[in-house]
């Protein structure tokens, strides 16, 4: 192989990551902006747009456990058992994500609807919250000792960088989640959701500028690699420019292209997390040599090229699986034929 | 006697038998189910019979809703190892992890992209496509089932690894792939897996068609769907005696302690060993208590002969032992369950053949009701694979007590059990209500 094992499945890892951030991300942000919908009609139209996909997207974070798990179970067994609270939280966000999307409109009870809209937007929200928190604190280091065992509190997760990054994925995700409505609707209600864009791209841009000049200022080594591989920033300007497209094509009326560009906002954000994580996976706050990077925290050799060889085998039946179905939902939602 | 301790790893068993044993009341479902589902549309296209057509919406609404709660309840089962079983998961995660992620890149992007053209692709896919996407996700379903059924195996006769690092640092490290995949309980493990699966998918459609019947509804769907259903129920239970019976051979030379406490043998007499059909285990008096014992029987399943010994309790370590009371009341729950599948299925073919099938109303009765034992099968013989290998969580390699996290509380381990409850709780309550409305809509057009 070209390149090292380790870093292929760092790469890997990515992958599903973004994967994950941008697919699922859509889910979550028509989740969090679900209470702005007026009336059932329209609420059903939010749920129904997501409703054949968002089972589809999450199996991209199941992979993700699956993969980390394979490839760097130290990174599995130190960050899941740290992160317990969280994790759990996370897990309960995401299974009333889903039943809330499942059981909404089985009763025309309005007080069964209400609970579940309210869960579905609560669920919604605080997944991606914890997402972002959890990649604050990797980024900028959790108490791991030298036995490779996180040695923290639960409110020591609970700093305000990685609170801030939290935040900056709920509103990218919200955002992310208004263009997607914006493909998917139609009339009035695309009308408004024109609106929810605006203010989600304000609030997202004025987080993404703090979180950026926080992160710089705070964690300079999350730059280290701009600093010595100038080519890197080639994904900044791209970043820089996915932000921008996002108006310049809502003002030409390319509703597509703006949430394309939206996905390549976040697949350069979830990029430069990588960026400043590598070749660390989790660091350590009390010492850099008990950082858990891709090389103390990895399988043996021969199961990362064996898992490899699955990732080879496996990975482009997945992208046409994604493909085919995509293309088979793609269009507005059907008022008629509306299932949730 | 069993008593409970608020410690970290009894409150993590706990919380992981909870959680595993509410997901696996959908996996086998839908795998069942996606089987008949094959065969009731591949029917329909080759006939074009609208009431085909119709079977196989409703059978697809029906799995569907089973699919989202295997599906919800799945993701916890994907972390659980790592925030409980932190120091197993570092031990296994070669081996383990490789299987798992094995299975998220194998199947579970083909049955959730295809789950969605299933439900939803009615109108949008031609006919043979939407076909194609059935079939898809029941392949799904069973290569799901082939990669989490290895990784259990595994932990039951570990093979095709070596031990690296020493004391706190050692792990299992993959040496041969085909050989940890193929090892020496996994494919009879992954064949009982799944016919455990059709007998509860057919059982199921058996029981809900029945109901239609009883109550003179939907007639033509519910003979149907109950005759292809109880094909499969009878070649299923006719199969998974077979395979049982090659799995506690394979036991009995692989893990003979788990084998011992299935039958509650606690002492070597070197003699011929009996089978209990029934009794109540004993283990401080190692003995079964009102036992019913067929003399020679386990020599005889395992040997082929009525004389030989078999391994006994008291010839394994105490420290080694597993517990006997749960595993043999489970592994005696199972069998039991299996003879009955074949007793009532093996009836029904005959009234079938006899044309009198939908007349006997209190056959119908029992199939309506029938559809527990399945399920029960299902739970018990996991709950005998699993506590049956205890005290190890890999056989002979790894303590179920030196495996939890080290970093967790019993706090958090509260915390977590006591919202799972809650939230299973009301899940089950939603899923029996919803599935409920389902059935008695029926299979005609939706509001």
């Amino acid at each position: 192989m070209i390149i090292d094992l380790h870093v292929f499945w760092f790469l890997m890892l990515g992958v599903l990551l973004m994967g994950y951030a941008i697919l699922d991300g859509f889910d979550l942000g028509v989740g969090i902006l679900h209470p702005l919908a007026k009336g059932d009609q329209e609420r059903r139209v939010l749920m129904n747009a997501i409703g054949p996909l968002w089972d589809g997207n999450e199996v991209w974070l199941v992979t993700f456990g699956g993969a980390l798990f394979a490839a760097f179970p130290d990174v599995y067994a130190t960050v899941f058992s740290g992160f317990y609270v969280p994790l759990m939280l996370v897990l309960f966000a995401l299974i009333f994500r889903g039943i809330s999307i499942e059981f909404r409109s089985k009763q025309q009870s309005q007080r069964w609807r209400n609970f579940w809209d309210y869960a579905f937007f609560a669920s919604s929200l605080l997944a991606p919250f914890l997402f972002g928190v959890a990649v604050g604190n990797l980024m900028s280091g959790v108490p791991i000792g030298p036995d490779k065992e996180f040695s923290g509190t639960l409110l020591g997760l609970l700093k305000p960088y990685p609170l801030l990054t939290g935040t900056l994925t709920v509103a990218v995700f919200a955002l992310h989640g208004a263009l997607f409505l914006h493909l998917k609707t139609e009339g009035d209600l695309q009308q408004r959701v024109q609106r929810w864009i605006w203010t989600s791209f304000g609030v997202f841009l004025v987080l993404y500028i703090i979180t950026t000049m926080v992160t710089l200022f705070y964690l300079p080594d999350a730059a280290r690699h701009l600093r010595h591989s100038p080519v890197l920033w080639l994904v900044v300007i791209l970043n820089v420019l996915a932000i921008a497209n996002i108006p310049r094509a809502l003002y030409f009326h390319r509703a597509g292209y703006a949430f394309f560009s939206s996905c390549c906002t976040i697949a350069a954000l979830s990029f430069l997390f990588g960026v400043a994580l590598f070749p660390n996976l989790a660091v350590s706050s009390l010492s850099p040599a008990w950082s858990l990077t891709i090389y103390n925290a990895a399988s043996s050799t021969a199961t990362l090229a064996i898992m490899q060889n699955v990732a080879f085998l496996g990975f482009p039946f997945v992208c046409a699986y994604t493909a085919v179905v995509y293309w088979v939902f793609r269009g507005k939602v059907e008022v008629g034929s509306m299932i949730y | 006697m069993l008593t409970i301790r608020l410690d970290v790893e009894s409150l993590s068993r706990l919380q992981f038998a909870l959680t595993i044993m509410f997901h696996y009341l959908f996996p086998p479902l839908t795998i069942g189910l996606s089987v008949i589902m094959v065969i009731i549309e591949g029917l329909a296209l080759k006939t074009g019979d609208r009431v085909y057509e119709n079977m196989a919406r409703f059978w697809t609404k029906i799995f569907a809703l089973n699919f989202v709660m295997g599906v919800i309840t799945g993701v916890v089962m994907e972390f659980q190892f790592g925030t409980n079983w932190a120091t197993y998961s570092r031990f296994v995660g070669d081996v383990f992890g490789s299987a798992l992620a094995a299975e998220g890149i194998f199947a579970f992007f083909l049955e959730s992209g295809f789950l969605a053209v299933l439900v939803f692709g009615w109108d949008r896919v031609s006919p043979r496509f939407h076909f194609l996407a059935t079939v898809l996700v029941s392949l799904g379903g069973m290569f799901s089932a082939v990669w989490i059924v290895v990784a259990n195996s595994w932990q039951q006769t570990p093979a095709g690894f070596h031990i690296a690092g020493q004391g706190a640092q050692a792990r299992a490290e993959i040496t041969d792939f085909w050989a940890m995949v193929f090892n020496p309980s996994s494919a009879d493990r992954l064949i009982h897996t799944l016919l455990g699966s059709f007998v509860l998918g057919a059982f199921f459609v058996m029981s809900i068609s029945a109901y239609y019947i009883l109550k003179d509804r939907h007639l033509e769907f519910a003979r149907r769907s109950f005759r292809i259903a109880l094909f499969c129920a009878f070649f299923s239970s006719m199969l998974i005696i077979v395979s049982g019976h090659h799995q506690a051979q394979v036991t009995a030379q692989t893990q003979p302690a788990k084998l011992a406490a299935f039958e509650g043998h606690f002492r070597q007499t070197s003699g011929p060993a009996p089978i209990y059909i029934f009794g109540i285990p004993d283990s401080k008096n190692e003995t079964v208590r009102f036992g019913i014992p067929l003399p020679g029987l386990l020599s005889f399943l395992v040997h082929g002969s009525f004389n030989r010994p078999v391994t006994a309790l008291d010839e394994i370590p105490p420290s080694d032992r597993p517990p006997v009371a749960v595993p043999f009341f489970a592994y005696h729950l199972m069998v039991g369950c299996g003879m009955f599948f074949i007793a009532l299925s093996t009836y029904a073919m005959f009234l079938h053949w006899r044309g009198v099938l939908f007349e006997k109303r209190w056959l119908l009765w029992v199939f309506v009701f029938a559809v527990c034992a399945p399920y029960l099968a299902n739970q018990a013989g996991w709950i005998a694979a699993e506590v049956g290998r205890q005290p190890w969580v890999v056989y002979g390699l790894l303590r179920t007590s030196e495996a939890v996290s080290k970093t967790v509380g019993v706090w958090e381990v509260a915390f977590s059990i006591a919202l799972f409850s809650l939230v299973y709780v009301l899940l089950f309550g939603i899923w029996v209500y919803v599935l409920d409305n389902k059935i008695k809509h029926g299979p005609q057009e939706e509001v």
